[in-house]
This record gives structure tokens, sequence and C-alpha cells, in this order.
């Protein structure tokens, strides 16, 4: 059983109620086709379990297969500075099929964000790191492709279909409070 | 499925294709840490992830200074083909003919398959096993036991004094 090595802290981007009993983490990569098919499940999910569940959702870019992975982490990053997270995250992935640098930006300033200080950002390597010490926690708690979840900190080693992802969590659910 | 080489044991010596006009010998890569990854084939949808997986964690491998070797029964040709649709950076050896033989000396042959077993193994600088192991042949073992055992491998180096550190630093 594959376990969450990196604990939900403040510094990560966190979607739903602090103290809610069901923590579903997501370790995805924008570019990637699963992933894109993942998020309205995800946010199906969430919908299911409004008030009750809290998503977290953790950069894995798998750059030597999807070129703009990278920098489209790091520009949800830069997103995030600005309190935008959620938003870029969306628009990412709502635009999966034009994603590339241009489209990045475009995003970026549809929802308001200067494109110099963006466009600065990505070239510096401002988020790099952060990037990457998301991608390597996801190594470590064994994380072996795009997506991962994990629900209340063990891997989900299910499907990522809406009804999977649900029972997944029910029994998560189930297991913890029998404990 | 527990019959792989266990820890401790010396890795058996081979030379396997790596390319369609060279060869590769293990002991020609003694003196460093080295990444035996056996997987079933090229093209099937776990074993896709777990190379792309590697290959994006070549950098953290280099850190300590190992090698990754991927190995299957593929023949050179497919290993070619794959390498390049998922633009692999490491060598990715044809165990083809006689088909298995490396696989069998280090028990992750699948007989009733006639393909490798999803069997990982790190090799010490002295070319000993210094962890191994078999993943049920459906699940991409992912990467953290092997960064494991290249942490303990780089901290044992170290502790070793000079000359080791000399050897880990070049």
């Amino acid at each position: 059983m594959a376990i969450l090595k990196t604990p939900i802290t403040k510094s990560d981007h966190i979607r739903g109620p602090a103290n809610a009993p069901i923590s579903l983490v997501e370790y995805g990569d924008y570019e990637c086709p699963h992933c894109g098919l993942a998020h309205p499940i995800v946010n199906q999910v969430e919908l299911h379990f409004r008030g009750r569940m809290r998503f977290v959702f953790r950069h894995f870019p798998l750059s030597e297969v999807h070129p703009y992975a990278e920098v489209a982490a790091e520009s949800a990053e830069f997103a995030g500075a600005a309190g935008l997270f959620w938003e870029m995250h969306d628009a990412l992935f709502e635009n999966q099929n034009m994603l590339n640098v241009a489209t990045i930006l475009l995003l970026g300033t549809t929802l308001g964000l200067s494109e110099a200080a963006m466009r600065r950002a990505l070239e510096t390597g401002q988020y790099r790191n952060r990037v990457r010490s998301d991608f390597m926690s996801g190594v470590r708690s064994g994380v072996n492709g795009t997506p991962t979840f994990f629900i209340n900190g063990v891997r989900h080693d299910g499907a990522y279909d809406y009804a999977s992802l649900v029972s997944g969590i029910q029994m998560r659910l189930a297991a913890d409070t029998s404990a | 499925m527990s019959s792989i080489l266990t820890v401790g044991t010396a890795a058996p010596n081979f030379t396997l294709r790596v390319t369609p006009d060279q060869d590769l010998t293990l002991s020609d890569l003694r003196g460093r840490p080295l990444i035996l990854a056996f997987y079933p084939a090229d093209w099937s949808p776990v074993c896709g992830d777990q190379v792309t997986l590697y290959n994006e964690l070549l950098p953290e491998f280099r850190k300590h200074d190992a090698e990754l070797l991927g190995i299957s029964v593929d023949g050179v040709w497919c290993h070619a083909a794959f390498a390049r649709d998922r633009l692999l950076h490491f060598p990715l050896l044809a165990d083809f003919e006689p088909k298995g033989e490396v696989a069998r000396k280090y028990g992750a042959y699948r007989a009733s398959e006639g393909v490798c077993e999803r069997a990982l193994f790190v090799l010490d600088r002295r070319g000993t096993v210094a962890w191994s192991y078999c993943s049920p042949i459906a699940v991409n073992p992912g990467a953290d036991g092997i960064l494991d055992a290249l942490e303990q491998l780089s901290e044992k180096a170290n502790g070793h004094g000079h000359l080791e550190n000399a050897d880990h630093q070049k």
C-alpha cells in the first residue's frame, strides 16, 4: 500500500474545508490527456462530497513526453502567487488540446495577470523548484504515472472514473472510521 | 516471483545488444551504481508509464552517479522504435537471443509468457545486488524503492572515507 509521504500543508493548493474528513490529493500533469479526462470527474466528485472533502493538486509534469507540462505547472504557480491558482488550473485543463506558451500566456492575461511578469517568471524558472519539489514528493510516495490519486493519504490504485473514485473514497472513509 | 536474485549476490555478467550494431557488457560499467530494470515488453501501457517515469528521473539517478539499463526480450529494432517514440535517454538492452537468457540468470524470466518479470535490481559499485524487487506484472513499481537504495549506497560510500568519496565525486 503506497502512502503519501509528504503531508498536506499550508503551502499546498487546497480547495475545500481544512477540517474535511476526506482529503483527495492528485498528482497531475496539465498536458497529460488522462489528467485532462480526470479534471471534470474530480469536479463532479468534489460536488458529490461537497463540504466533506478537500482537494489538493500537486504537480507531476512528465516533461520528456509533454513539452509544455513544466511551463504550464509553473504558470499555475505564478497565478497562485496572485491568488488565482485554481482559476489557472481550470483554464489549463480546459484548454489542454491547444496548450503551448502562447496559450498559457493568453490564459494568464485573461485572468488579469501581467503577461510581462508571467513571461519573466517562466523564463527565469522562478517556480521551477516548487514544481520539482511537488514532483519528487510524488516519486517518493509511489506516484508511478499521471494522474495518481491519494485518498486520505493512501494511494488509490483503481481507475479514475467517477464511480471508482467515489467508491474508493467511501471505502477509505469506512476503513478510517472503523480503525 | 520470489526467485529473483537477492541482496548480496554477485550480479551475473552479461553482454547484450543495445543497438543494431553495438553491444553492452555489464562488467564494463563497474565502478558506479547500476539500476537494472527488467520489464515485460516495449509498448505495453504499464511499462510505458514506467519507462517514462524513469526517463524523467535520470537526473535524480545521476545525482548518485547511477546508470539505468532497461532490459526486455524485445529485439533491437523494436527497442529503437520504442526509445524514439518515448524520447528515452537511457539504453534498452535486447535479451533476445537466446531469448531471456539474462533474465533467467537473474530469476526474472516469466517462462509461462516468455517475457521478463517486472523486476528491479540496484547494483553497487562492485556489481553486487544491493536491492532487488519484483513487482506484480501489471503494477508499475514506481521509483521510490530505487531512490531509497541509491541513497543508502551513497551514504555507505560517504561513510567509507576518502577513497570511496573520491570515487563518488568523480
